[in-house]
Parts: structure tokens; C-alpha cells; sequence
């Protein structure tokens, strides 16, 4: 392996990795706020890479302005899901049975999908999906580096949101302590509601965004649930920093894999880490789960 | 103790002694005879089915499934952890079904079938590493590991060398004709499904399984009042994979190839749970019916409209019905309901005179 060959997985590690921050908040916010594990997240980025299709394809509208019709759909849905099922699951084994709805939720996603797409396998499509920045010696794709602005964008906006907002208090105070918040005036169940349909919103960016990387077909999401759930699980589920920085972390290490050994092997990285932190450090390399130990 | 498991003894589950009320006797009578009309009705299922093929199709592979959600419930059920890479040992039977028959080149037919065991040992004998890493965590934390577990074998499955990659391995061809193919099938699963199910019996009853319902119900408790949990849990994961293996292979064999796509399937790890939930998991019923309801349903499905999305929205959407509407699942809730509905007709038939009087006044 050359030195440039290594710098330039490296490159591609990091722009890839805010594409899957970016895919992942959604299902690490959910389970900060729900103790959710949403196994639909990989349905819910196909969705919304379908979603994006439509538009473009359909309609002509540029990917970016699209989002503003799939965003506040997606956030719909979020909101739908959290009412329809999240909320009626019982306290006691509420994370374990949120495994398999969500997993039954990905299989109606994908089956709907199949049912009007097919199984072919399509890609998003722009100026910027083929150009690229040259930039020394590297070609840098156009679509991976506004990507990844985007994910900076939102993940810090999401931040802010959560640590500077009445909004952000009220749904922190309802985690740590939900009687609490309901006897000081919070609306629980409005605020966890609202925070799925933020999560599942930013999720339809991801979708965007990963629809115009790479080529998907409606079952592309089992490939994708198990690189997040990695994700989130290093990166500490609930933390949207630890997201973005574990994304980066794993994609880094899965692209040197792929250059250095065999692209076919690079998705054991991820799994390697699964396996590694919930077996030596279950709270995850950036986890705050003890802060909110009740 | 008694208490845990007369909770959600299932209408198949013996009467819980203590729980010794009137009618205990006969409900045991009719539990026997309705198992044994079952085992009739399947064993000579076949007979009167010989016209339709698909239909016999369609009931080797809800077998198949009877068995291997059986088995998940003797761990998940039971211990309460729910395990999501069962197609962990599926995959490992069906693989080791293949290269058995094509490195030893064992002839087609019988002999295969003779293989079956050997599928469920090596399974067993994969579930004993893998239990021991999984093991050493708890409730959902533990359920992700075992999806991680599983994608780990599917990757090995499509690039190791010897497993013939996406490629997969195809298996001799059995030269039985069309109309005993299926039927030979079914007959050996439904071997395989009886010992299981005896199995799965065997252990609700036992000390071993008091146990694992000890753990389910508070694994600190639990191991405070001397129960080896860690031990405990492991051989009830290696016992649980033992089946799944064996029907994996007579899956492989069924179809005639594995591919690492089919064999490491995530639908299945993902199957075992909803048919287990759908039906009731922790008791010896629910499984089975859990099992031929769902898979009967997605095979009949499947061949009839193909593969276009359709079944899969019913599947998921009949499952997120049935978890809103019976938390429980199909039997617990049933079993339920059958016995408040016999407790008022006892108390009704306790009290007949209290009920003439309010006849005859208001009549």
C-alpha cells in the first residue's frame, strides 16, 4: 500500500463518516430519548433516499431543495411511529421490544418499497453527484464534501437544540427523571414525540445523501442497520457527538481495511467494534449512559 | 417459584401442582387427547394432501420452522434473553449438511438425511463460543451482540474459501420422484419437531428450567439464591442451537444449495422472534402455533403473488397488530381468556341458588 493510497482512505474515511453521522443521529437521538433501539433506521434511509428519487426523478427538483419536502415528511412519519407503537410499549422490557416492532416496521417499509419500486437497484443523480474537487494530489467527490458539511451543520444545530433550548432542558429533564418532569409542568409525551420526528427528519437528509453516494434497492437497509448500530453503540447510544466522532473513527478504519487487506473485509471492523465495546466497555468509548443511571 | 411459572403456563404446559382446582384432572385428560388428535392429524396430513404438491411444499418448510422457533423458545423463551442469531446455527447446519455430502461424497438420499445429527452437533459445538461472548452481557445489550454474531457469520460465509463463496455449494441431487420428495421430507422433520418439542417439555418441567424461569424472572435473585446462572444460560443457548442446526441441514437439503445469502438469513434471526412472540413465547404452544400460522402464510403467500413486497408488508404489519393488540401473544392470551371464562362458570355453578332467586323475582 502506498503512503498516498493510505492518506487517501483516510480522506475517504472521513467524508464517508459524516455522511453516516448523519444517518446514525437519528437512531442515536431515539434511543437517548426513548431507550428505543430503532432497528428501522436502515429502512428509514432507503426511505428516504426513495423519497429524494421521487422528487428528482419525478418532479426535477434539485436533491437539496427536495429536502425541503421530505424533511418535514419524514418528520411525520417520526411522529406517527411514536405515537402508533413507541409510546404503548410496556416500561419493563420496553428497549427489547422495541427491537422487534421497529424490525417489523423495517419489513413493511421495504415491503411497500418493493411493491412500487422493484427490486433494481437506482441512484440519486445531479452535477454534484459526479464532480469533484481537486484539491493537491486528491480528487475530492463534490456530493461526500457537502455531506459531510451538512452533517456538521445538523449535528450542531441538534446539539445546541438539546444543550441551549427550554425545549432541550424540558427533554433532558423528562430522561432523567419522567415523574419529575410530568409533576413540574413538561409534557412528556409531547416532547419525546417531537424528538422522534427530529430524529427520523435528520434521518431523511442521511437518506438523501446516502441515496446519492451510493446505488440502493429497498432492501439495502439490512446492510446499513448493522454499520449504524456500530456506530451508535461506539460512539455511546444517545450521544450525537459521540456519533459523529465514532462514525469517522470506524469508517476511517473500514476504508484503510478495504486498501490494506480486501474491500470485502472491511465491514468486519464495524462488527469487531460492536463485539469489543459491549463486551469491555458496555457504555460505549464516548457513552454518557451512567450520567443518567436513575 | 410456582407462582413465576403458573403465570404463564400455556394450555399444552402440565397444571402447575398447588394450582389443584376443580377440573384439574379433566383439563390434563383434554390436553392429552388434543395433543395426541394433533400428532394424528399431522402424521397422516400427507395422505389426504397428495394432490397438491405446494400445499405439501408449504408444510415442510412450517415445520421446519415449528422446530426451530421450538428451540429459540427453550433459551429466549425461558430465559427471557432475546436471542436475534439463530440463523447463526440455521446457517451452520445447512452448511454443514453441504460440505459433508460434498467433500465425503455421500451418496443422495437416506444417507443424508442419517447426516442430520451430525448438523446439530457442530451447531451446538458453534454456540459455545459464541455463547460465551454474548452471555457476558444482558437484556438488549445482549441482543445486539447477537445480531453482530450473526452478520460476522454471513460475512465469513460469503468470502471464506472453503464455503464456496456467493456462489454457495449445491447438493447431490435425490433421484425420489415428485410425489415422495416432499412427503419424505415432512416425515423427517416432523421426527425432528416431536423430539423437540419433548425437549422443549422436558425442560419447562424440569429443575434446569425452573432455573432459566428463575433467571428470566430476576437474574440477581436468581444467582443470590444459588442458581449457576452463567452456566445455566450457556447450556440452555447450546441446547437451543441443536435443533436449529438440524433443521438447517434438512433445509439445505430440502432446497438442494445454500447460499450465504439464504442460509444467514436476517429475516430468519428475525422470524424466530416474531412467529415466538406472535404465538406466546415461554410456553410449549405458543412456538408451534406461532410458527405454522406465520410461515404457512408467508410460503402460501410467496407462491402465490411471487416476490413483490406484498407479503412483507402483511407479515410486518400482522405482527405489529397482534404485539398492540395481545402484548402476550396468541396462546398466553387465549389460555388466558379460557380460564377466566371457566373460573365465572364455576363460580356461576357455585352459587345456583343466589341465581334461581334473581330468575324468579325478576321473572
Amino acid at each position: 500500500m502506498s503512503f498516498d493510497g493510505l492518506i487517501e482512505a483516510i480522506i475517504d474515511g472521513v467524508l464517508t463518516g459524516g455522511v453516516y453521522a448523519l444517518m446514525a443521529a437519528g437512531l442515536s437521538l431515539i434511543f437517548g430519548v426513548m431507550d428505543i433501539i430503532n432497528i428501522a433506521q436502515g429502512a428509514m434511509v432507503v426511505l428516504g433516499a426513495y423519497l429524494s428519487y421521487v422528487l428528482s426523478v419525478h418532479l426535477g427538483l434539485d436533491l437539496f431543495v427536495g429536502l425541503l419536502i421530505t424533511v418535514p415528511a419524514m418528520f411525520a412519519l417520526g411522529v406517527l411511529l411514536e405515537w402508533g407503537f413507541m409510546r404503548r410499549l410496556r416500561e419493563g422490557d420496553r428497549t427489547s421490544m422495541s427491537i422487534l416492532v421497529t424490525y417489523a416496521f423495517a419489513i413493511v417499509i421495504e415491503g411497500v418499497l418493493t411493491l412500487i419500486f422493484g427490486s433494481d437497484y437506482e441512484e440519486l443523480n445531479a452535477s454534484y453527484t459526479t464532480n469533484s474537487v481537486h484539491v493537491l494530489n486528491f480528487y475530492l467527490p463534490e456530493i461526500y464534501l457537502l455531506g459531510f458539511a451538512m452533517a456538521a451543520v445538523l449535528l450542531g444545530g441538534l446539539y445546541l437544540l438539546f444543550f441551549r433550548t427550554k425545549f432541550g432542558r424540558g427533554l433532558r429533564a423528562s430522561l432523567q427523571n419522567r415523574t419529575a418532569a410530568d409533576l413540574i409542568g413538561i409534557n412528556v409525551n409531547r416532547t419525546r414525540m417531537l424528538a422522534v420526528g427530529i430524529g427520523v427528519a435528520v434521518t431523511a437528509c442521511g437518506g438523501m445523501v446516502y441515496g446519492a453516494t451510493v446505488a440502493f434497492n429497498p432492501d439495502s437497509g439490512y446492510d446499513l442497520i448493522s454499520r449504524l448500530l456500530a456506530i451508535v453503540i461506539l460512539g455511546g447510544m444517545g450521544s450525537i457527538g459521540g456519533a459523529m466522532a465514532s462514525a469517522v473513527l470506524l469508517l476511517v478504519l473500514a476504508d484503510v481495511v478495504a486498501v490494506a487487506w480486501a474491500p470485502v473485509w472491511s465491514i468486519l471492523v464495524f462488527f469487531a467494534a460492536i463485539l469489543l465495546v459491549l463486551s469491555v466497555r458496555p457504555e460505549g468509548l464516548f457513552g454518557a449512559r451512567a450520567g443518567r443511571a436513575q | 417459584m410456582s407462582a413465576s411459572a403458573g403465570t404463564d403456563s400455556s394450555s399444552a404446559a402440565p397444571a402447575v401442582p398447588g394450582s389443584s382446582a376443580p377440573g384439574t384432572g379433566r383439563i390434563r385428560l383434554a390436553t392429552s387427547l388434543f395433543v395426541l388428535v394433533v400428532l394424528v392429524v399431522a402424521v397422516l396430513f400427507p395422505l389426504a394432501e397428495n394432490s397438491r404438491q405446494g400445499t405439501m411444499s408449504i408444510a415442510v418448510f412450517a415445520v421446519i420452522f415449528m422446530v426451530a422457533v421450538s428451540a429459540w423458545n427453550i433459551f429466549s423463551g425461558y430465559s427471557g434473553y432475546l436471542a436475534l442469531g439463530h440463523a447463526v446455527f440455521f446457517g451452520v447446519g445447512a452448511y454443514t449438511v453441504a460440505l459433508m455430502a460434498q467433500d465425503w461424497h455421500v451418496p443422495a438420499g437416506w444417507a443424508i438425511m442419517a447426516l442430520l445429527p451430525v448438523c446439530g452437533v457442530v451447531a451446538g459445538l458453534v454456540a459455545i463460543p459464541v455463547g460465551l461472548v454474548a452471555l457476558r452481557t444482558r437484556r438488549h445489550t445482549f441482543v445486539v451482540v447477537t445480531i453482530a454474531v450473526f452478520f460476522i457469520f454471513q460475512t465469513l460465509a460469503t468470502n471464506l474459501a472453503f464455503t464456496g463463496g456467493t456462489g454457495g455449494i449445491q447438493l447431490p441431487f435425490v433421484s425420489w420422484t415428485f410425489s415422495v420428495y416432499n412427503e419424505r421430507f415432512y416425515y423427517v422433520a416432523l421426527v425432528i419437531l416431536v423430539a423437540t418439542v419433548a425437549l422443549s417439555w422436558a425442560v419447562r418441567r424440569s429443575r434446569f428450567g425452573l432455573q432459566l424461569m428463575a433467571i428470566r424472572d430476576d437474574e440477581d435473585r436468581a444467582r443470590g439464591m444459588g442458581v449457576r446462572t452463567g452456566r445455566v444460560k450457556l447450556a440452555a443457548f447450546v441446547v437451543s442451537a441443536i435443533p436449529v442446526g438440524m433443521v438447517g441441514g434438512l433445509w439445505a437439503y430440502f432446497l438442494g444449495s445454500v447460499y450465504p445469502q439464504s442460509a444467514f438469513d436476517p429475516l430468519f434471526d428475525i422470524a424466530l422472534a416474531l412467529m415466538g412472540f406472535f404465538g406466546g413465547i415461554g410456553t410449549i404452544a405458543g412456538p408451534l402455533v406461532g410458527a405454522l400460522v406465520l410461515e404457512s402464510l408467508q410460503q402460501y403467500f410467496t407462491q402465490t403473488f411471487s416476490a413483490n413486497g406484498l407479503y412483507l408488508i402483511i407479515y410486518g404489519g400482522l405482527f405489529l397488530v397482534v404485539i398492540l393488540l395481545m402484548p402476550r401473544g396468541i396462546v398466553p392470551s387465549v389460555s388466558h381468556r379460557l380460564r377466566s371464562w371457566r373460573a365465572q362458570r364455576v363460580d356461576r355453578a357455585s352459587k345456583p341458588a343466589a341465581g334461581s332467586d334473581a330468575a324468579g323475582v325478576t321473572g
